[in-house]
């Protein structure tokens, strides 16, 4: 075997090596500097992963500009400049929530595992990066499933609360159970191709019959899942709820993130190559739903976190639009607008999080005011929910733009009318995006929530967020460079 | 050239603004304005030098021609196949004139701020912090403007400008008449927008470019980023739309005189200089600064940054042109009549800065190949440089009596040359280069604009030299009420009015000296519609005769208002009617009120909120209130109960398969 094929894994290999180093110093390093309540030694690991995790993603912008597109293992692993520059995204939203977790980490109630956050993190990052890479179904698999498991263990980080068990309960099952008709519908695909390998699969150049049509559809249902595509999505509510909301923003943005591009390598090398335009019917029957319904979810939540797992989910119906236009275009905007999406999300969580390491509260009502006793938080709140709507000249209304363009670019009527109604969710959706900002800023009440000073490691993940949402909205470079990229092959 | 110093040009006035507008309330008065001032002072400097290689360098001439290049040109947003918007800078000889021109008069109203913006006791106005974040904000949206690479960037430029216009005259937001008169220039320029807008639209629909470049000029072989401007090209750019006609006009024609349209609204051409002086409710460094040297020649600056496409329309048998300098002669007209009856200080200045823009719209207008070779271009591009300083001048000037007396009205002046002697000076210099007396530098470029209106015709000439014999005369009424006649007492308790602070004198002074030796620029040497340097000289036969106009002119100013007698009164009773029309500056803001309020909406407004609030609103409610039922019907689904996610699951993946089976089976 050729050894020196691992030199194309750089970034799982940098990530592993990130990943050990957290490991040893959990393992050797004295244990009152890891569980103590000693204030400077408490940071101590959080410092180490975070930093650590910092160079990481510096080398990888460093590599990812250079290398060229290389494809080892027999094809099982590739990597290009565009898969490079989605992990680079990726690992930019990881840094953000490694920033914004610190203080929670530092909190009493995780001194016995302060570490375990940041490895089974690394872990399940590690995962999503194979799930990118894999060019065989098999790998693809580990990485799924490695991306997954973990995460039920950090969805259960609260050990002591009620909701943190019931939602990993929740996840663990929900997600065995998808596995499971993930594997079938894959068992349906090697039997009518005989490969695993994408490109045999494609190669096999399948006609349409029914046991294909019901083999993608399992495969679709399976990573669907963890995009949380309506009807696949019932778990995400109560596992957005019940997990630390450290985890929750980890799982609603870099999982789905990973996920979401992933699922388009599939759709485009796989399933795009077949003479049946099968997948793109079912996908725009699932975007549809997935938009809407989580639409309609979101306008009845009062729990933060809830409405922004229904806002995650209508927000997976809008990035699968860049995988059904599937053009150049329309990648460019996909992963601009997961980029974007990272960042939104991120800062409104980032607020969520500051307030609720405080007061404990995530109730819509409890920001009433808020305004007047924490003018900064309500600001940039009120910026990551104008972002999330798509209100120019902020990000998320370009990388809705170019997301609706790039599915336009495919031309046909169909596309013209999945946009339009994507459009008239986007209106549903202004409304109860506005509705924090109502209840920030109109509502007369006075505010549950008393004047407070952020920790500084919260207030540098707010400011970073909220610079990338003004600033990706008016630079161009980020989105121009990202589209010259898409025109190589994947 | 290397791009870092031009984008420093750009970036240095943004940053000040977000530093000032973020930052200024923590920060001590006095520290803001060095501090605003100082930037300032760094981006003119480093402007100066830009133009300094442009201009004298030697780099950027080929072949005796004078080139265009761009600086830098980047991608800002990729929409649509080959639908790009760039943001750029592009270097040629009017986009570093301006730069010069900008840089200068605002590094001089920063300077003059830091005394105006306090009263006599050293009490700091309110905002005084936002005064100068707003400052630095116009300066960074103007010289965006001016050096645009493309229509689009200029337009983007061309609203901030009219935005931070907008919040500068509603600096007193407490005063209702500068809220009102915030409005009124914001919705006017808007209007006229709305038709540069549909002119660009026009324009880039058929010629498929957004690029200056591409519309008027061609790249010079072997050079990078570096253009010559070619009639050839905009021959190519006009023909694209050739043979479509609307309403009696080709096309381009169209597009021309909407882009114009927008020119207007900027620049207070009639009928849409309505908002000019009322814009004086600002503070008056603003009115230096924005309305009178800087962005009310922005539409000057539209239509000569579009010249080649303007001159071969003329050329081709279309209006553009044309239509430019009757509107251009007809506002210098009435602007010098109105300013002859106002009493106001600053509208007496609005209306002049008006009338004088009409003179380089004019001269624009008149502009043509065959009359010394588009002399007009140039000679417009000098009144606006010399403008924009005797202009800036005057107005600073008005400013420190204002501030010295605490009235605008002149009426409350009178006999100041002894009490305010360099304001008296500076003024004088201001009156005799606007009202062209050699060797001010009015005179030089007046001279030109008449040289060029008599290439062609008889008419713009002599109707432009009456318009030149008022501006004299209404200048020196002006001068004489205030600085000559009878002092008014000082009343106990008030303060007598004396010269200002130097932070308000010393840019008066600079402003005056370069007001007088301005005219000495070699200019036909540096600013030319195609880059080859013109040698007209002094056609002294027009400038003697427009010098004789001026004199007598400002002879019968001396001999009605030097001292208080009673030939105005008899004046004023010989022409009661002309005279009421002028003081009330002909109705026009009447009109106004009578077209909007009474036709416009009672006939299209009203119709229209009846659709909005019964069809639309009904509309929308219907979609809310299905999209909240909807929404309470399903809610069932998300029942907290994992075994019945786990079946909605299941029954999904097996409908989303077997429905498609069945959907491709069945029916196809």
């Amino acid at each position: 075997m050729d050894y020196s094929q691992f030199l194309a894994m750089k970034q799982e290999i940098g990530l592993l090596i990130v990943f050990l180093l957290v490991f040893l110093y959990d393992l050797f390093a004295p244990r009152y500097a890891v569980a103590g309540t000693d204030k400077k030694a408490v940071k101590g690991i959080s410092m180490l992963a975070t930093v650590l995790f910092a160079v990481f993603t510096a080398y990888g912008f460093c590599c990812s500009v250079t290398d060229n597109a290389q494809s080892v293992f027999g094809g099982m692993y590739s990597t290009t400049p565009v898969v490079a520059t989605i992990k680079n995204i990726l690992n930019i939203g990881v840094l953000i929530v490694l920033i914004q977790s610190m203080q929670w980490n530092a909190s009493e109630a995780q001194a016995t595992r302060r570490a375990e956050f940041y490895e089974l993190l690394f872990i399940t990052l590690f995962g999503m990066y194979l799930m990118i890479s894999a060019r065989h179904f098999l790998l693809f698999v580990i990485g799924l499933e490695s991306a997954s498991l973990p995460l039920a263990a950090m969805v259960a980080f609260d050990k002591n609360k009620y909701e943190s068990h019931e939602a990993a309960v929740k996840y663990i099952l929900t997600a065995v159970f998808s596995s499971a008709i993930f594997m079938l519908g894959l068992s349906f695909v090697y039997g009518l191709a005989g490969s695993l390998y994408f490109d045999k699969i494609a190669a096999a150049a399948l006609q349409d019959s029914g046991l294909l049509i019901v083999a993608m559809a399992f495969v679709m249902a399976g990573i669907g899942f963890k995009l949380s595509l309506v009807p696949f999505h019932l778990w995400t509510a109560d596992v957005y709820q019940g997990a630390p909301t450290s985890v929750t923003s980890y799982l609603s943005v870099i999982s789905k993130g990973a996920t979401a591009f992933a699922f388009m390598v599939v759709m485009v090398q796989v399933f795009g190559q077949f003479y049946s335009d099968a997948w793109e019917w079912m996908l725009y029957a699932l975007i549809i739903a997935t938009i809407t319904i989580g639409n309609l979810f979101a306008i009845r939540q009062r729990n933060m976190k809830r409405f922004l797992a229904f806002s995650s989910v209508s927000q997976a119906g809008y990035i699968m639009l860049g995988v059904i236009g599937a053009n150049e275009m329309s990648l460019a905007a996909m992963m601009f607008y997961i980029l974007v999406y990272i960042f939104s999300n991120l800062a409104a969580f980032g607020v969520i999080q500051a307030i609720e390491n405080k007061t404990g509260l995530v109730g819509m009502d409890s920001y009433r005011g808020l305004h007047k006793t924490n003018p900064r938080l309500a600001f940039a709140m009120m910026l990551a929910m104008f972002s999330l709507a798509g209100i120019p000249p902020f990000a998320g209304f370009f990388s809705k733009f170019f997301i609706f363009t790039g599915a336009l670019n495919q031309g046909s009527v169909a596309m013209y009318v999945l946009v339009l109604i994507a459009l008239i969710n986007t209106i549903v959706s202004l409304y109860y995006y506005l509705l924090v900002v109502k209840a920030m800023y109109i509502a007369p009440e006075e505010c549950e929530i008393a004047n407070f000073k952020s920790a500084c490691s919260e207030r540098l993940a707010l400011v970073v967020t909220v610079g990338g949402i003004i600033l990706l909205g008016i630079v161009s470079v980020v989105y121009n460079s990202i589209l010259t990229m898409t025109s190589s092959p994947l | 050239m290397e791009a870092t110093l031009p984008l420093l040009i750009l970036v240095l006035p943004l940053l000040m603004f977000l530093f000032l507008g973020l930052f200024g309330k923590f920060m001590s008065h006095k520290w803001a304005g060095i501090i605003g001032t100082a930037g300032m002072g760094v981006t003119m400097i480093l402007a100066y030098y830009t133009a300094y290689l442009y201009f004298f360098s030697g780099n950027f001439v080929e072949d005796g021609t004078r080139v265009q290049y761009i600086v830098f040109n980047q991608d800002w947003l990729s929409l649509w196949g080959n639908l790009v918007i760039k943001l750029g800078f592009l270097l040629d000889p009017i986009s570093a004139l301006m730069l010069v021109v900008i840089t200068t008069i605002s590094f001089m109203v920063h300077l003059y701020s830091n005394g105006y913006m306090r009263d006599h006791h050293g009490v700091w106005e309110t905002g005084f912090q936002r005064f100068y974040a707003f400052l630095s904000l116009f300066s960074f949206s103007m010289l965006g403007l001016v050096v645009a690479t493309n229509i689009f960037q200029m337009y983007i430029f061309w609203e901030l400008v009219g935005a931070s216009s907008y919040l500068l005259i509603g600096f007193y937001y407490t005063k209702p008449s500068a809220v009102s008169a915030s409005k009124k220039a914001f919705i006017v320029t808007r209007f006229a927008d709305l038709g540069f807008l549909i002119g660009i639209l026009i324009l880039s629909f058929t010629t498929g470019t957004f690029d200056f470049m591409s519309l008027t000029s061609t790249p010079l072989a072997g050079v990078e980023n570096t253009y010559i401007v070619d009639a050839a090209t905009a021959t190519t750019a006009l023909e694209t739309g050739a043979g479509q006609m609307f309403l009696g006009g080709s096309l381009m024609t169209w597009a021309l005189v909407l882009i114009f349209m927008g020119g207007m609204g900027k620049s207070a051409m009639m009928p849409l200089h309505i908002w000019l002086p009322d814009a004086m409710e600002g503070p008056t460094p603003v009115s230096a600064l924005i309305h009178a040297a800087t962005m009310v020649v922005a539409g000057v600056y539209l239509v000569a940054r579009l010249f080649p496409l303007f001159m071969i329309n003329d050329d081709l048998g279309g209006a553009a042109l044309d239509i430019v300098t009757v509107v251009g002669a007809l506002t210098a007209f009435y602007a010098a009549v109105v300013a002859c009856t106002q009493l106001d200080i600053k509208r007496v200045l609005a209306f002049s800065t008006i009338s004088q823009i009409a003179f380089m719209m004019v001269s624009l207008g008149v502009s043509r190949p065959e009359v010394h070779d588009n002399l007009g271009y140039m000679a417009s591009m000098f009144h606006l440089f010399t403008h924009a300083m005797f202009k800036a001048l005057l107005f600073l000037g008005a400013g420190a009596l204002i501030h010295a007396v605490g009235s605008n009205d002149y009426t409350a002046m009178h006999g100041l040359r002894k009490r305010m002697p360099i304001t008296h000076i500076t003024f004088l210099v201001g009156c005799l280069a606007i009202a062209g007396i050699i060797p001010f530098s009015g005179f030089f470029s007046k001279d030109e604009i008449l040289t060029a209106c008599f290439g062609n015709s008889i008419i713009a000439y002599v109707w432009m030299s009456m318009v030149a014999g008022l501006t004299a005369f209404y200048m020196f009424r002006l001068y004489y009420l205030i600085f000559w006649w009878k002092e008014h007492k000082v009343h106990e308790g008030h303060h007598a009015p004396k010269d200002q602070p130097w932070t308000m004198t010393l840019p008066l002074v600079i402003l005056a000296i370069v007001a007088t030796f301005a005219g000495f620029v070699p200019f036909g040497d540096l600013v030319t519609w195609n880059g080859h340097p013109h040698h007209g000289g002094i056609n002294w036969m027009i400038a003697s005769i427009s010098l004789c106009v001026a004199l007598l002119a400002i002879g019968l100013a001396t001999i009605m208002y030097r001292k208080e007698n009673p030939l105005p009164e008899r004046m004023r009773h010989l022409f009661p009617n002309l005279w009421t029309w002028a003081r009330n500056r002909f109705y026009f803001d009447e009109l106004y009120m009578f077209i909007t309020h009474k036709i416009i909406f009672n006939s299209i407004c009203k119709p229209i909120a009846w659709f909005d609030r019964h069809v639309i609103d009904g509309t929308m409610d219907a979609f809310a209130s299905v999209t909240n039922k909807a929404s309470y019907a399903i809610r069932g689904l998300q029942s907290g109960n994992v075994q019945s996610y786990v079946w909605v699951y299941l029954i999904g993946a097996i409908v989303l398969g077997g429905g498609t089976v069945a959907v491709i089976f069945l029916f196809f």
